[in-house]
C-alpha cells in the first residue's frame, strides 16, 4: 500500500516549508532513512527524509513551493500503483495511520531533554493542511492580530470558511493560540503604507525573514523594555588574549574578545540569576545553566546558535564551539537543537565598527546584550587622562523580568570582569 | 420643518434657482402649458413667462443640442426629458457634446447644464419604459450623475446641480414623485459628491441610491426585528462616488449589500465592490453581495414584473447571507 510523505515539522516553530530540491525523482526506487528532498524551515535547510520504503511514485509539490507543515509533498508505494485515490486530497492532514512521522518536532527536541524545549503546540489541526484553508480576509487580519493558529479553527461559512465569529470564538475560549511567544502578543497596530515617489523592488519574504520578523515583532511590540549602557576598560582582556593565544596550538582557535565576553557574561549571569531568565504567562522561569545564544549574520538574515552551559566551559572550548557554530549557521547547517534553548543572548557589531547600539530581546529571554567595537580613547585615570581600550555594551531588559537595579548590577559584574579578567578565574 | 412630496420639492427648488439667477431657464416636452408630465414645473410658465419655460416639439436630441448650445453660450439650461428611457434618442448631445466640451475646447467652453426627468420601472409600464439608466451616463468622464431618494435631497441636489458649472445628469425616482418628507425652508445647497447614511447600524452595510433607499430602509427594519442593525447608506450621488463615505462604513461593519434598480452587467454595485474590495480588503468578512434588476427586458406581465424588481425580502436574504446566517 502507498504511503503519503508530508512536510514535517522539521524545527520547532516551522508552520511551513519550501521544497528546495528533489534528492529522489519519481520512478526511484528509496528506502526508510534516504534523504528525499531538501526543505528551507523558518531557520535552516533540513532534509526530509523515507519514511517507507519502495518507489518514489509521484512528486506532490514542484520544487521551489511551499507548502504548510503537514501538507502532503510525495508519494511512496509499489511500482506501477494507482495513487490517483491519494493525491485526491481528500484525506485528512498529517496523514495520521500511515506511519507518518510525529509532527511538530518532537525528535529533534528530545533528543537534547536537558535543554530548554519551546513549549508545545496543544491543539491538533482541524483544518485540512492538504486543501488550502479558505478565511474570510478579515478573520484572517483578526487572527493575525490575536494571535490564532488558524489551522485550528473550526470554519462555520460555507464550505468550511473561517469568518470573524469563528476567530472571535477562538479567542474568547482561548483555543487555537499560537505557541507561548506569540500568545504573549497583544494586538499589533497596523499602518497603511504611506505612498512614496519612485519606482521600488519587492523582495519576497523567505521562510526565514518571516520567521524574524514574527520573533521581532512579538518583541518590540508587548515587551515593556529599557536599556542601560555601561562601558568596559578591556586593556587587561587585551593582554590576557594576546597572552592564551601565544600559547595556542596550532590548529587550535585562537580565542577571540568576543569569546571573552561570551564567558563573562555566563559567570555573571551565573551571579544574577534574575537575568538568566524566561518571562512565561504563569512564571519568570530562572535558568541555573547558562546558555548563550550569539547571533549570527547569514546571508540573508540572522540565527542564534546556542552555545550551552557556558558558564562551565572553558575559554578554549567556547572558541572552539563559537568557530563551528557561526561557520555551520552561515552554511545554513545547523540542527535545531543547535539554535533554540538560549536562556541569554548576545550580539556583537563591533566588527563593524558600531560604538554601541541596542538590541532587541529574543522572547520569551528576559534580555540581550549589545556589544559594540573595541575601541583606544582616552579616559581619566587617577587623575590623568591615559588611552585604553573601551568597549561600550548595552543591555535590553524586558521591564516585566528585570527592574533597573537588577539589570544595572549584573552589567555592573560583566564590567568588573572584564575589566580585571583575573576576576574570572 | 414643512413636510412636502418629492415633486413639490423639486418644484421649489427650480422656482428658487429661476428666481434667484435670471439665465436659468427650463426646457422640454410639455413644461409649460401642461405644467410638466408630472407637474414638476407646476406654476413655472406663468410666473417666469415663455421665454424661461419653454415648450418643445417631440425631439429630444434637437432639444438637447439647443440646451448645449444654450449652456456654451453662458446660459444655465434645465432641460426636462419625459423620462430618461425617451433620453436614449439625446443621448450623442450628452455624451459627444456636454461631456466632451470643455475637455475639447482646453478649458475655453463650459457646459453648465442639468438635463432632468424621471428614471427606473414604474408600474406594467414593460420593458421600453422601465429602465434605470444611471450606470450608462456615470460611465461617461465629464458627467455627473445625481439621484435624490428624499425630497429634502431632491431639493438641495437639484439647487446644487444647477449652480454646478459642468453638466450634471440628474435623475428622479419616478415613483418616489408622490413620497413625502421635511424639507428645510431657504436656502439649502446639498452639495453633489456626498454620500449620506439614512440610518445608522453596525452589522451590516446596505449601500443604495434613489428608489432602492426606501427598499433598504424597509428591509433594515426587518432585520432589526431579527436583531441585526443595518446600516443604510444613501449614494445621493453616482459620480463622483462618495468613496470615502462606503469604505468608512464596511470598515466598521465588515460586510456590505449594494442595492439598484438597474441591470447588474457593469451596474453602479459593480462599481461600488471594486472600490472596497481594492482598499479595504482586509476588513471584509464576507463578499460583498448585489442585489439588482433581473438581468432581462423588465417583462409587462405583473407577477413576473414584481419577480424582476429589487425588493425588501431580496435585500433581506443578501444581508443574511454575507452574516452567514443562511
Amino acid at each position: 500500500m502507498a504511503t503519503k510523505v508530508v512536510m514535517e515539522a522539521l524545527s520547532p516553530t516551522m508552520e511551513e516549508g519550501r521544497l528546495v530540491e528533489w534528492k529522489k525523482r519519481e520512478g526511484d526506487p528509496v528506502a526508510q532513512g534516504d534523504v528525499l528532498a531538501e526543505v528551507e524551515t523558518d531557520k535552516a535547510v533540513m532534509e526530509l527524509v523515507a519514511r517507507a520504503d519502495g518507489v518514489l511514485l509521484k512528486h506532490a509539490v514542484a520544487e521551489g513551493t511551499t507548502v504548510p507543515v503537514g501538507a502532503l509533498v510525495a508519494v511512496i508505494g509499489a511500482a506501477g500503483e494507482d495513487v490517483s485515490a491519494l493525491l485526491g486530497g481528500a484525506a485528512p492532514a498529517g496523514a495520521a495511520g500511515n506511519g507518518a512521522p510525529a509532527p511538530a518536532g518532537v525528535a529533534p527536541a528530545a533528543a537534547t531533554a536537558a535543554a530548554p524545549a519551546p513549549p508545545p503546540v496543544a491543539a491538533e489541526p482541524v483544518a485540512a493542511a492538504a486543501g488550502r484553508l479558505k478565511a474570510s480576509p478579515l478573520a484572517r487580519r483578526l487572527a493575525t492580530e490575536q494571535g490564532i493558529d488558524l489551522r485550528l479553527v473550526r470554519g462555520t461559512g460555507p464550505e468550511g470558511r473561517i469568518v470573524q465569529r469563528d476567530v472571535e470564538q477562538a479567542v474568547a475560549t482561548g483555543t487555537a493560540a499560537l505557541g507561548a511567544a506569540a500568545a504573549a502578543t497583544a494586538a499589533p497596530v497596523s499602518l497603511p503604507l504611506p505612498a512614496a515617489p519612485g519606482g521600488f523592488t519587492e523582495v519576497p519574504l523567505t521562510p526565514m525573514r518571516k520567521a524574524i520578523a514574527k520573533r521581532l515583532t512579538a518583541s518590540l511590540g508587548p515587551i515593556p523594555t529599557f536599556y542601560l549602557t555601561a562601558e568596559a576598560d578591556m586593556e587587561r582582556v587585551a593582554e590576557a588574549r594576546e597572552a592564551l593565544n601565544a600559547s595556542v596550538a596550532p590548529g587550535e582557535a585562537k580565542v577571540s574578545f568576543n569569546d571573552i565576553i561570551v564567558k563573562a557574561v555566563a559567570l555573571a549571569l551565573r551571579q544574577h540569576p534574575a537575568c538568566n531568565a524566561w518571562w512565561t504567562e504563569t512564571a519568570i522561569r530562572q535558568w541555573h545553566d547558562v546558555h548563550i545564544g550569539m547571533a549570527v549574520a547569514i546571508d540573508d538574515g540572522l540565527i542564534t546558535p546556542v552555545i550551552r552551559s557556558a558558564h562551565a566551559k572553558p575559554l578554549a572550548r567556547i572558541a572552539a564551539e563559537a568557530r563551528d557554530l557561526a561557520a555551520r549557521a552561515r552554511a545554513r547547517k545547523l540542527a535545531p537543537e543547535e539554535y533554540t534553548g538560549s536562556t541569554f543572548s548576545i550580539s556583537n557589531l563591533g566588527i563593524f565598527d558600531i560604538d554601541d547600539f541596542t538590541a532587541v530581546i529574543n522572547p520569551p529571554e528576559a534580555a540581550i546584550l549589545a556589544v559594540g567595537r573595541i575601541a583606544a580613547k582616552p579616559v581619566a585615570r587617577d587623575g590623568a587622562v591615559v588611552v585604553r581600550r573601551m568597549l561600550r555594551l548595552t543591555l535590553s531588559c524586558d521591564h516585566r523580568v528585570i527592574d533597573g537595579a537588577t539589570g544595572a548590577q549584573f552589567l555592573r559584574t560583566v564590567t568588573q570582569m572584564l575589566a580585571n579578567p583575573l576576576a574570572m578565574l | 420643518m414643512p413636510t412636502l412630496t418629492y415633486r413639490d420639492a423639486l418644484n421649489q427648488a427650480l422656482r428658487e434657482e429661476m428666481a434667484r439667477d435670471d439665465r436659468v431657464f427650463l426646457m422640454g416636452e410639455e413644461v409649460g402649458l401642461y405644467q410638466g408630465a408630472y407637474k414638476v414645473s407646476r406654476g413655472l410658465l406663468d410666473e417666469f413667462g415663455p421665454m424661461r419655460v419653454v415648450d418643445t416639439p417631440i425631439t429630444e436630441l434637437g432639444f438637447a443640442g439647443v440646451g448645449v448650445g444654450a449652456a456654451m453660450t453662458g446660459l444655465r439650461p434645465v432641460i426636462e426629458f419625459m423620462t430618461w428611457n425617451f433620453a436614449l434618442l439625446a443621448i450623442d448631445q450628452l455624451v459627444n457634446g456636454a461631456a466632451k466640451l470643455r475637455y475639447m475646447s482646453g478649458g475655453q467652453v463650459a457646459v453648465p447644464i442639468v438635463f432632468r426627468g424621471p428614471g427606473g420601472a414604474a408600474l406594467q409600464l414593460a420593458a421600453q419604459h422601465s429602465q434605470a439608466f444611471e450606470s450608462y451616463y456615470a460611465h461617461v468622464p465629464g458627467l455627473k450623475v445625481v439621484a435624490p431618494a428624499t425630497p429634502a435631497d431632491a431639493k438641495g441636489l437639484l439647487k446644487a446641480a444647477i449652480r454646478d458649472d459642468d453638466p450634471v445628469v440628474f435623475i428622479e425616482g419616478e415613483m418616489l414623485y408622490n413620497t413625502k418628507g421635511e424639507v428645510p425652508e431657504g436656502e439649502v445647497v446639498t452639495p453633489i459628491g456626498r454620500a449620506d447614511v439614512k440610518r445608522a447600524g453596525g452589522d451590516v452595510t446596505l449601500v443604495c441610491h434613489s428608489k432602492t433607499v426606501g427598499t433598504c430602509l424597509r428591509a433594515a427594519e426587518q432585520l432589526a426585528e431579527q436583531g441585526i442593525q443595518a446600516e443604510v447608506l444613501d449614494l445621493r450621488t453616482i459620480r463622483p462616488l462618495d468613496v470615502a463615505a462606503i469604505l468608512a462604513s464596511v470598515e466598521k461593519t465588515h460586510r456590505c449589500v449594494v442595492a439598484e434598480e438597474g441591470w447588474p452587467f457593469a451596474g453602479v454595485g459593480a462599481q461600488v465592490v471594486d472600490e472596497i474590495q481594492r482598499a479595504i480588503f482586509d476588513e471584509l468578512d464576507a463578499p460583498v453581495l448585489r442585489v439588482t434588476g433581473a438581468d432581462v427586458p423588465m417583462p409587462y406581465n405583473r407577477h413576473l414584473e414584481k419577480l424582476a424588481k429589487v425588493d425588501a425580502a431580496k435585500v433581506v436574504a443578501a444581508a443574511r447571507k454575507v452574516l452567514y446566517l443562511e
